[in-house]
């Protein structure tokens, strides 16, 4: 057993290891087009935000270049692209610099909330007792409570309200943080108390493992496999709370970062006397950035279940799939249809057992 | 190999002898799940109340926060001291949950008004737009759902789906702007903002019996060009608000659909010559809608934010719009009233839809 496995490791090929690089090959038709569309969005995005500094033409706070001010809601033109907003800045330049934040706000929120869920949901599943109880009642009435209401009042409790860009990033990201927090916690939980009395874990008791080496070595490795979809569907999320807290003018100084959503709260006046570009760019960012993300949660998600998986090509028609037969080393480690795969995951579960 | 398989027999055994207790003693089960889904209740509210007033004040007091610029020191120590914040914190924390549970929520530092009573007089109104709301969710999102899954896989399925991730990717503020920018600014054929023009509004003040809920105002006031009026007011800020949650329908009638499409049931019918039509509206479709009555109490939480976010959006002065300004003003106190009375409603509305799902399908009942 192990030394098939062994063997068949090294002949997936280099290309295969690409993340996602799987996924894109086993789907068809829209999903793969879906999938398609929700890296190159998110691609996008975040080369977008790496770059920003040579992107954009001026800084997020800059008000004036070579002396004279830019001027305050002048139409797109070809010095300001996407015009000014009603502040005088430069909506381009914020538009870009924008999905750094955003970017940053998405990984310490998520980080963050990875770790906490995670802890908490091993330390509640494996304990169980009056500490699971307690906690399993907290984090649902938690996550009955609506998000905003919840991020509203932690970014209270952060900043007070308003802040400079670090602070205000993670001000934004606790308060995303705490309203994700249950979602890990229950998947986390339930996955450990199902692992909790599997046969390899009573065997590593019977051994006299200690529980925090059960825990993160045998519970936590099995428990984190649905942890990547809900991530990137978290990722979305934090971008959505993100704007909201701006929108509501709880997001970051216009002079610390720039922010989406308070750039949206600054052009709500705008709007009724027809100045449209002030809302439309920050807006559209970040109806894209959701997009993306949910459009690559989503795919994978539904490529994960076997219901929701589109029918393979092959399966349907009989004929063979045209990546199939362009795919050299497809055949043995990659290639099969997904029934194969399920038998051979079967058949490596009895002969463990 | 299968005889290894089948070996745990003890342990499988097991469930079926606590299935057999459960069902036996679960025979008249509706009444005791709502005994129990309502004492669930207290719990939640409890928690929600607690860590809010737990986070709420360890960030100093609230006077400071308010007023902490426009006061001298001793000034503010007196302020202070007279509101009770110079107390220890438990002794400040029982007189609240104490307040609390006779329905008193605080009062509002900034205009001195009860919570309780700034929920009166703007409750309704935010009451109004998720009414809208649910509405435009429920004409949009359910029809289209059918839709995508009888397509399923085809191409009005993927549009829809595209449509149904395009709802949820699209913050209701933005979709609020636009909305706003296309109807009101450059067509001109719907009011930019508020709940109804002045002459209107001025008409429903006199009503004997007023209900701050606009629409039942209007119906009272019998005046057409009144109703008219509020309704043009609804249609931005419901279409906002519901086509969020209209996402969310969509795809859910269609994930359930498709379950139940491929039926057996469902194949029956169809062999004895039932049109694809009847298909779906009658056979299909009536056993998928238990999920959405199900998760219709998640979205009530969902609604709540969003409508704090669709009443800034619009002027809409409701309890969001309030809530928003509360914020701005840094009236704390207020903002802890206005959230903690929203998780009581949140618990409440939730119970109330548990209860209906358990009527509709005697499986949620435990």
């Amino acid at each position: 057993m192990t030394a098939t496995t062994a063997q068949t490791r090294p002949k997936r090929s280099l290309v295969s290891r690409i993340p996602l690089f799987e996924q894109v090959r086993s789907s068809i038709g829209l999903q793969r087009g879906m999938l398609i569309a929700g890296v190159v969005i998110t691609g996008v995005f975040v080369l977008t935000a790496v770059f920003a500094p040579l992107l954009a033409p001026y800084g997020f706070a800059q008000l004036r270049s070579d002396g004279t001010p830019f001027g305050a809601q002048e139409a797109p033109n070809a010095e300001h692209l996407l015009g000014t907003t009603v502040g005088g800045y430069d909506v381009l330049s914020r538009v870009i610099w924008g999905a750094q934040t955003a970017i940053l706000t998405i990984v310490v929120s998520v980080i963050l909330s990875i770790f906490a869920g995670i802890f908490l949901g091993l330390v509640s599943g494996y304990i169980g007792g009056w500490l699971d109880r307690v906690l399993v009642v907290v984090c649902d009435a938690i996550y009955a409570f609506p998000s905003l209401l919840l991020a509203i009042v932690m970014s209270i409790v952060i900043s007070g309200g308003r802040s400079d860009l670090f602070g205000g990033i993670l001000a934004a990201s606790i308060s995303i943080t705490v309203v994700f927090i249950p979602q890990y916690f229950r998947v986390i939980r339930a996955e450990t108390v199902r692992i909790k009395s599997e046969a390899y874990v009573e065997s590593a008791k019977v051994i006299g493992t200690r529980a925090p080496r059960i825990v993160f070595r045998h519970v936590l490795r099995n428990a984190t496999r649905s942890l990547p979809l809900l991530l990137t569907l978290n990722s979305s999320e934090a971008l959505l709370t993100l704007a909201g807290l701006g929108f509501l003018g709880f997001g970051i100084e216009p002079t610390a970062a720039a922010e989406w959503g308070y750039d949206l709260n600054k052009s709500l006046s705008d709007v009724t006397s027809g100045i449209w570009w002030t809302s439309l760019f920050p807006g559209l960012a970040i109806v894209l950035a959701v997009l993306g993300i949910t459009l690559l949660g989503e795919s994978l998600n539904d490529l994960a279940d076997p219901r929701l998986r589109g029918r393979r090509a092959a399966l349907d028609t009989g004929a063979p799939t045209p990546d199939n037969g362009a795919e050299p080393h497809g055949a043995g480690a990659t290639g099969e249809s997904i029934v194969a795969d399920d038998a051979s995951t079967a058949d490596d579960e009895e002969r463990v057992s | 190999m299968t005889a290894e398989l089948s070996s745990p027999d003890p342990a499988s055994a097991a469930p079926p002898a606590v299935l057999r207790r459960r069902s036996s003693s679960g025979g008249g089960g509706l009444g005791r799940y709502i005994l129990v889904r309502f004492l669930l209740i207290i719990p939640t509210v409890f928690i929600l109340v607690t860590l809010v007033f737990l986070l709420m004040r360890t960030t100093g007091d609230p006077i400071t926060a308010a007023l902490g610029g426009k006061l001298t020191g001793p000034q503010l120590q007196e302020r202070i001291h007279e509101a009770g914040y110079d107390r220890p914190l438990i002794v400040q924390y029982l007189e609240y949950l104490g307040n609390i549970v006779t329905g008193n929520f605080g009062s509002t530092l900034s205009d001195n008004r009860p919570v309780t009573q700034v929920l009166l007089t703007y409750g309704g109104a935010t009451l109004e737009l998720a009414f809208y709301a649910l509405i435009v969710a429920f004409i949009v999102g359910i029809p289209l759902g059918m839709v995508a899954a009888y397509f399923r896989d085809r191409a009005p399925d993927a549009f829809l789906r595209i449509f149904a991730i395009l709802c949820y990717a699209t913050p209701v503020f933005f979709a609020g702007l636009l909305l706003k920018l296309v109807f009101a600014v450059w067509l001109q054929v719907l009011p930019v903002a508020g709940r109804a023009s002045t002459g209107a509004e001025l008409q429903m003040q006199f009503l004997q019996s007023k209900t701050g809920i606009y629409l039942i105002d209007a119906l009272q006031t019998g005046n057409p060009e009144v109703i008219g009026d509020v309704l043009s007011h609804a249609v931005l800020p419901g279409v906002a608000l519901g086509l969020l949650t209209a996402g969310v329908f969509l795809r859910l009638v269609r994930t359930n659909l498709i379950g139940t499409l491929g039926t057996d049931y469902v194949d029956s019918a169809r062999s004895r010559g039932v049109t694809e039509f009847r298909l779906v509206r009658k056979h299909a479709y009536r056993p998928a809608l238990i999920p959405i009555i199900t998760v219709i109490g998640l979205q009530i939480a969902l609604l709540l934010g969003g409508a704090v976010l669709t009443e800034t959006t619009f002027e809409w002065k409701g309890l969001g719009f309030q809530l928003a300004h509360y914020l701005q003003a840094r009236d704390f106190v207020a903002v802890q009233g206005i959230v903690a009375l929203l998780a009581v409603i949140v618990a409440v509305t939730n119970f109330i839809v548990d209860i209906i799902a358990a009527l509709i399908d005697p499986r949620v009942r435990y």
